[in-house]
């Protein structure tokens, strides 16, 4: 494909992220941020899709557009639709433009942090980078995991890497999903029994009348 | 998501209508994670996103049924404790953990890459089955209206004694 066609497309790609990014910040329809996040996710897929990043790619869509979308739709069912606005005093305004100017500061020392370090990283796709020429990881996932006499065996190195060479590491991802589903099992539906415990406490002179 | 279910009919029919194919299109994601894109934690999100598509549009108890809450608490370390038990049968079997060769004992050089590819399918149905698991708890637990709480069905509501 033409290269200058390529540099638009991301470029535009990457203009509408940051629109999103904003977008999903100033709105004050909690419904609208969230709809507006799975479409950043859904931008960032189509993003890693350019980047030959299939399998991140599809992650991102199912997990970031899917299912964090929903999850959040989940919270907002819980907490309301919009925004509440708490009336403001002289001192809560000062304390405002404070909290607000060193949260100005922080983003442009990170941001200008990271541009700055983005100067010393390889062009994207850089045949001659140190992450795709390392022997001892890269060249020797690429080129030994695939085929009949291969280490592993499944065309998708991505697969070989994940389920194979780091296996240990998968294992322990799965750990932590595990984990996080049996803190909110443990932590919601607890809240709940307590509160009808409570509620069965309170009421039961009168159910036992 | 507080109210019972949406009142369109063409978004019920739609949505009921396209859970099987949510959830078959989620095992082909994992039957082939190891030639294409895809494998174990895409598809486990993907199958549970049928059972969070049900409960959107027909309601949370609806939805709930279909993955009942011991059904997928049992799921969450069930997948764990597969991917963790291929790991140590060959362990036992002489390998290192997670060496999946040496699940064949004695086996040819063949009978080691048969194997190979079942231990990595094995471990990949165990991700499948903890994130689909633990995907449908986050959501029904978070999405939980104040009227399902959590007893038993049959101590759900408190019915008066009719003789009393």
């Amino acid at each position: 494909m033409d290269p200058l066609l390529v540099t638009i497309v991301n470029d535009l790609l990457l203009a509408i992220l940051v629109g999103l990014a904003i977008a999903s910040v100033r709105l004050p329809d909690l419904l609208g941020a969230v709809a507006t996040l799975g479409a950043y996710s859904l931008v960032m897929a189509i993003l890693w899709c350019r980047m030959n990043a299939v399998d991140v790619a599809f992650t991102e869509a199912a997990v970031g557009a899917g299912i964090s979308t929903v999850l959040l739709l989940a919270a907002i069912s819980r907490i309301g639709r919009h925004e509440r606005r708490t009336p403001r005093t002289v001192a809560s305004r000062g304390r405002s433009q404070l909290a607000r100017f060193g949260a100005i500061v922080v983003c442009v020392v990170t941001a200008g942090a990271l541009l700055y370090g983005t100067k010393d990283m390889p062009r994207v796709g850089d045949p001659s980078a140190p992450a795709t020429t390392h022997p001892g990881v890269a060249v020797h996932y690429l080129t030994k995991s695939a085929g009949p006499e291969g280490e592993v065996g499944p065309p998708n190195v991505v697969t070989s890497v994940l389920g194979d060479y780091r296996s240990y590491d998968t294992l322990g991802e799965t750990v932590v999903i595990f984990t996080a589903g049996l803190c909110v099992v443990l932590l919601l539906r607890q809240a709940q029994s307590v509160r009808r415990r409570r509620r069965a406490v309170e009421a039961g002179p009168e159910l036992q009348r | 998501m507080m109210r019972p279910h949406t009142e369109s009919l063409v978004v019920r029919f739609i949505a009921r209508r396209s859970v099987p194919f949510i959830q078959l299109f989620a095992l082909y994601v994992v039957a082939h994670g190891e030639d294409g894109p895809g494998g174990g934690f895409q598809g486990g999100v993907i199958f549970a996103s049928a059972f969070i598509l049900l409960a959107l549009t027909e309601g949370w108890g609806r939805g709930r049924s279909r993955m009942p809450e011991p059904v997928s608490d049992a799921l969450m370390p069930a997948g764990a404790l597969l991917y963790a038990g291929i790991g140590l049968v060959a362990l036992l079997l002489g390998g290192g953990f997670l060496q999946y060769a040496s699940l064949a004992v004695g086996g040819d050089q063949h009978a080691q890459h048969l194997a190979h590819h079942f231990g990595l399918i094995g471990i990949e149905v165990g991700v499948t089955i903890t994130v689909a698991g633990s995907m449908v708890t986050l959501f029904f637990e978070m999405a939980r209206p104040k009227h399902f709480l959590n007893v038993p069905r049959r101590r759900r509501r408190h019915r008066p004694d009719p003789d009393a």
